[in-house]
């Protein structure tokens, strides 16, 4: 441990697997205190087991005020402090394209994913403006950028947390908090999101091959990827960068 | 354990500004670094500095002969070479109308062809054993500056430049990533020349401090930190990807 994140306190959503979880212990490893949340509370305990002392898990709905108002208030309790948000509980509907859109799809994954992180926004700015700034990260994903047809609500709220994101920087630096917002997008994950996705097609071979072929670098890339993105952002390595998109994609936008 | 260990990096510019920085960064990291620059002087300085993992080359990236002789060397001195940081580069007031012909080719030949030079040759030498390679393009490349014609101008085909060699190894499978890093307004030895230069400095400065909502100014080490990202293994999925560090200028 080379201690990047010494004495940084941070929020983790959707931290039962995943970036979530691989984030959570990078961050860990390199000194931060975490607080991972997820609905999934066995994962999540997994998850804070993995960090020992350094964690704890609280299970929390992100689509719900007061949830967020009563996680932030364990962080502050537990740890005294907030100086890092990672967002990125999310959800993926496959087979959601326009025509066939389904209203309770279409409000599932607008809510998790970009009414979530409005919240987390929302409610990680009054904390670290107190802690004397603070970085927020956002997972966005290479379809804020690029559009897939059968992603619909998907694209759609990626696309909104792109602009959110800069729109929270912009903000912030005008407020002269020293509170930072970021993005991140990724490209298709070997992570459980996808993993289920695959596991209920007939071809799950065939699909992962088409989804690696669209990464130039011709593999998918796994939750670490992210995380070290993740621990850049979370650090103030990254003091100077806001309102910025990261993409960790093996070259999918690039094109 | 470094970030950088096993890693030899050529970095051109690296006598000040950013490559200097980034090269004390990434030996710090564990990297061997060749400090290649047309200023002897302080690219010896920087070089001796950091110590026995480091050595300077007179590089002129406008010169393929230049080019040849700093690959070379770099490889001599430290048997290998897996790591390009482009970051020579030069800025120039001009829009389209007061800038002279001499001022466009120079900006083009340093700035794009100096640094397609250098990822020609680095990926003839890391496709066999895989590489990265850091192209220092500027927000400049992707938004217009009226003032900055040429600069704007090169800095953007730096920023495509990079996306159409990362595509190119990717496709063939070769382990040779290519990302550029599109600072804001860094403050180093260039920036304080620009100003200088101005009519109003004092003017001219406040109205680029305006630029960036973050209300700092960047450090080179804040570019550095990026470069030591994309320079090691944990940004092994990350190709044609631009970085934008920028204090968020780019964010409005």
């Amino acid at each position: 441990m080379s201690g990047r994140l010494k004495n940084k306190v941070a929020l983790v959503t959707g931290g039962a697997s995943g970036f979530g979880r691989q984030s959570a212990i990078r961050l860990a490893e390199e000194g931060a205190l975490v607080c991972i949340t997820d609905l999934n509370e066995a994962g999540g305990e997994e998850t804070a087991a993995m960090l020992g002392p350094r964690g704890f898990f609280r299970r929390q709905d992100v689509t719900r005020e007061d949830d967020w108002t009563a996680t932030i208030k364990a962080v502050l309790d537990r740890f005294a402090k907030l100086d890092v948000l990672v967002n990125s509980a999310g959800v993926a509907a496959a087979a959601d394209n326009i025509e066939d859109a389904d209203d309770a799809i279409w409000d599932l994954v607008m809510d998790v994913n970009l009414t979530g992180t409005w919240l987390g926004c929302r409610h990680a700015i009054a904390p670290m403006r107190r802690a004397g700034g603070g970085s927020i990260i956002n997972l966005a994903s290479v379809l804020a950028l690029k559009g897939e047809g059968g992603a619909l609500a998907y694209c759609a709220s990626k696309g909104g947390v792109r602009l959110l994101t800069k729109s929270v920087a912009v903000h912030c630096g005008n407020q002269r908090n020293n509170i930072r917002c970021n993005a991140i997008c990724p490209g298709y994950m070997l992570t459980g999101m996808l993993r289920d996705f695959l596991d209920s097609l007939n071809d799950r071979e065939g699909e992962h091959a088409r989804i690696a072929a669209m990464h130039p670098l011709g593999r998918l890339g796994d939750a670490d990827d992210i995380a070290q993105m993740v621990l850049y952002l979370a650090s103030d390595e990254s003091r100077f960068v806001t309102g910025a998109e990261m993409i960790v994609d093996g070259g999918f936008t690039a094109g | 354990m470094g970030r950088c260990d096993g890693k030899v990096a050529l970095v051109t510019g690296g006598a000040s500004g950013i490559g200097a920085a980034s090269a004390r960064m990434l030996a710090a990291q564990g990297a061997q670094v060749m400090i290649a620059d047309r200023d002897t002087a302080n690219g010896k300085a920087v070089a001796a500095e950091i110590g026995s993992n480091a050595a300077f080359v007179a590089l002129d990236v406008a010169s393929q002969d230049s080019w040849d002789a700093a690959v070379a060397a770099t490889i001599t001195a430290f048997g290998g070479w897996n790591v390009l940081v482009n970051c020579a580069g030069i800025l120039r007031h001009g829009s389209i109308e007061s800038e002279t012909m001499d001022d466009w080719r120079q900006t083009m030949e340093v700035n794009v062809k100096g640094t397609w030079r250098g990822c020609k040759l680095a990926v003839a030498h890391m496709k066999a054993g895989g590489g990265s390679i850091v192209n220092l393009s500027s927000i400049a490349g992707i938004e217009g500056g009226a003032d900055l014609c040429a600069y704007s101008t090169s800095k953007g085909a730096v920023r495509l430049l990079t996306k159409s060699v990362a595509l190119y190894c990717a496709e063939r499978g070769w382990q040779v990533r290519c990302n550029s890093v599109n600072p804001g307004i860094i403050e180093t030895p260039m920036l304080e020349t620009y100003f200088a230069e101005r009519d109003d400095p004092q003017a001219e400065r406040e109205a680029w401090d305006r630029v960036m909502p973050l209300g700092i100014r960047g450090e080179p080490e804040d570019i550095g930190h990026m470069i030591v990202y994309l320079a090691c293994d944990e940004s092994r999925l990350v190709t044609g990807a631009e970085m934008v560090v920028d204090g968020g200028a780019m964010a409005r």
